[in-house]
């Protein structure tokens, strides 16, 4: 086994800690004997309903919105060739926000459930406008109009979701908690409904990643090693949208992750997309949980949003990594 | 001397060791961009509660006019405009710099650090003295404008000490500066929700930047920050071509890289925290500005007093709009953006085109 495999094996066994440790840790302590009780024999005790109906769906949308953003920010930076590119830069997480707060001003909607198809819907839309404006000409999307256009049409959004806000109070007020991001107070219905896109974008990114990798020497070079540019271009798109639109569906704008944890995995793994990929996705599934772990026990007895968490956390580690490697630059 | 004469090469305005070509399309872009300026001056202080013709407000600004026209123009619309006009030219010739040293159109003072670090000093002492009450009296009013001071000055210097190694480079600098984003940034929200809804409004207006009572004593810091440092930067400012180069490239030409850099940066960071202070972070301008003074000039990279002159276009001309569209005043960032990224998108889709022809 090469030294890649043997770390993503390691990675594995650090998510399963990570996942005991967060259906055990929180407001009610619970012992690993009564995580395997609720886990595996359940009996309806007060321990087997915490760890049944909270713990457990916490964590297993903190895993599948942590894969999710982790190999979404994998495939943005590489698209994009830019180091600065998240997910969000496409426009996905303000074209959420947008539709969000629509759906609080117009609606009346007023639940963490009720947002997620806005939420992702207006992923969508945003999406493809940027899409389309970044590839307007006939040079089709490059790395430096796609972002542009997607910085634009997120200002514009932007703008429209502050005007809203301060306009309309009760937006505000409904609006500022969904934007702090976070995966509590979910139930499993939330990843039931937005677990068909993200599969489907695993699938899709994975079948990206050779082509990615082409690319990434550039584009006459990947021409005339046989690869389709523009499609493989497309289906990356597609694969971020689907990933990171399910994703902020699911628990709101969760900036970061998707920036920070590409980086990460290229530090270990080098520039090839094939590793990249799922070191991002391990990755991005221990960092928030991890961060999860940590909200919920810094200001007990109340709880710090994972997104908030992700960021005071992850950036100092982020930043010594800068500081140290040689980034591997894109 | 007959047959051809060559096209006579651009003249050149040379101060000492500075020398900077006098090219015809920037020069006349930002003439126009001037007269531009010139007028929606003027007009901002036209129109309002008590509406001003031409002639009043040009008499007025010369002396003039009657008691109330003094008091409306000079007390009420002028601090207000100048604040605009300033912060404008502030904050487009920060992203200018940013965009020049990083060589990244994305790089702006919102990404390294100084927009999100003055976010979250300012939310910090609107929510500890809103409803929370820890902080009171004059700290409260006086902190927020300070308190927005000091934390985007600390992010951004915080961003460049980090980012230090051995020499600064651009690349390294964003990373650092996303990294302190994102703890800004998310610590701001968090804020929001921290205090109750009056002042998570509050905020929120400060976040978008307003020039909504804006006085003199908004006008004089910037107005200071700017009398120093725009000549400063525009004479720092003419190794930037020469730092387009890689490193090494730019020591053969004879600049001390490391110096260069992290004397501009300084700069940019100082004129960004500035404006963000008298203003809040108004969005988009720091970012848009210098791309679209970078294709009306048709230069290589974006002009310096270029960006000075139509980042005080955008935000004038966003402030005439946020006062007039609504029946209530809107904050200028929410027009910024609104404004700013439909025309970013189609001078995209211009130059695209016009690169092929």
């Amino acid at each position: 086994m090469g030294r890649r495999s043997l770390g993503l094996l390691f990675l594995l066994v650090v998510l399963v800690a990570v996942c005991l440790a967060s259906i055990a840790i929180g407001s009610k302590e619970i012992p690993l004997s009564g995580v395997w009780h609720g886990l595996f024999t359940p009996t309806g005790v007060e321990d087997d309903v915490v760890v049944r109906e909270l713990r457990i769906p916490r964590t297993l949308i903190g895993i599948a919105v942590g894969i999710a953003l982790g190999v979404g920010g994998a495939l943005m930076q590489g698209h994009t060739r830019n180091p600065l590119a998240d997910p969000g830069i496409l426009g996905v997480t303000h074209g959420a926000a947008l539709a969000v707060v629509l759906s609080i001003f117009l609606l009346g909607v007023n639940s963490l459930v009720g947002y997620i198809w806005f939420a992702f819907a207006g992923a969508m839309i945003a999406s493809v406008v940027v899409f389309l404006l970044g590839s307007a000409g006939r040079g089709g999307p490059s790395p430096v109009t796609l972002a542009l256009a997607g910085a634009a049409v997120s200002a514009l959004m932007n703008g429209l979701v502050s005007a809203i806000v301060l306009l309309d109070q009760q937006s505000l007020d409904a609006f500022r908690f969904w934007q702090v991001g976070g995966i509590a107070g979910r139930d499993t219905t939330v990843l039931t409904q937005v677990l068909p896109f993200l599969l489907v974008g695993l699938v899709v990114a994975a079948f990206n990643a050779p082509g990615l990798n082409a690319m990434s020497l550039g584009e006459d070079v990947a021409k005339s090693l046989g690869v389709n540019v523009s499609r493989t271009r497309s289906l990356g798109i597609l694969a971020i949208t689907l990933l990171v639109g399910g994703a902020v569906a699911a628990c709101g704008p969760i900036g970061f992750l998707g920036l920070v944890v590409p980086h990460i995995a290229r530090a270990f793994t080098g520039p090839d997309y094939r590793w990249i990929l799922p070191y991002s996705a391990l990755l991005g599934a221990i960092l928030i949980l991890f961060a999860d772990i940590v909200g919920r026990v810094v200001a007990r007895p109340s709880e710090v949003e994972v997104g908030v968490m992700l960021a005071l956390i992850g950036a100092p580690f982020f930043i010594y990594l800068v500081r140290r490697k040689r980034l591997v630059k894109i | 001397m007959t047959a051809t004469r060559s096209r006579p090469a651009a003249p050149a305005l040379r101060l000492g060791a500075a020398s900077f070509k006098l090219r015809r399309r920037p020069l006349l872009v930002v003439a126009a961009a001037l007269v531009v300026l010139a007028a929606l001056f003027v007009v901002d202080i036209m129109i309002g509660d008590f509406p001003l013709t031409v002639s009043q407000v040009v008499d007025t600004l010369f002396g003039g006019g009657t008691r109330r026209d003094q008091f409306v123009v000079m007390e009420l619309r002028m601090p207000r405009a100048l604040t605009g006009l300033l912060v404008g030219g502030a904050l487009g010739l920060s992203g200018a710099i940013f965009q020049a040293i990083v060589r990244n159109p994305l790089a702006s003072p919102d990404i390294l650090g100084v927009t999100w670090g003055a976010g979250a000093g300012a939310v910090s002492v609107i929510t500890f003295a809103g409803s929370l009450g820890v902080v009171t009296g004059s700290a409260a009013s006086l902190g927020v404008p300070l308190a927005g001071l000091a934390g985007g000055l600390f992010a951004g210097l915080l961003v460049y000490a980090l980012a230090w190694r051995q020499g600064i480079e651009g690349f390294r600098m964003v990373l650092v500066g996303i990294g302190i984003t994102a703890v800004a940034g998310n610590f701001t929200h968090y804020l929001l929700t921290v205090g109750d809804v009056l002042d998570a409004g509050r905020a929120m207006v400060w976040i978008t930047g307003s020039l909504n009572g804006r006085g003199w004593e908004h006008v004089v810091p910037v107005a200071l920050a700017l009398a120093v440092l725009v000549p400063v930067a525009l004479i720092g400012g003419h190794v930037l071509g020469a730092l387009q180069f890689d490193d090494q490239t730019s020591r053969g030409l004879g600049i001390r890289v490391n110096v260069a850099r992290s004397f501009l940066i300084i700069v940019a960071i100082v004129l960004a925290s500035v404006a963000t202070a008298a203003a809040g972070p108004i969005a988009f301008v720091a970012l848009a500005t210098p791309q679209i003074a970078l294709r009306l000039a048709g230069t290589a990279q974006p002009p310096l007093f270029g960006s000075v002159v139509v980042g005080g276009v955008l935000v004038m001309l966003s402030d005439l709009v946020a006062r007039t569209v609504y029946r209530t005043e809107l904050p200028v960032g929410v027009v910024t953006a609104v404004l700013g990224a439909p025309y970013l998108m189609f001078l995209l889709v211009r130059s695209r085109r016009e690169a092929r022809v």
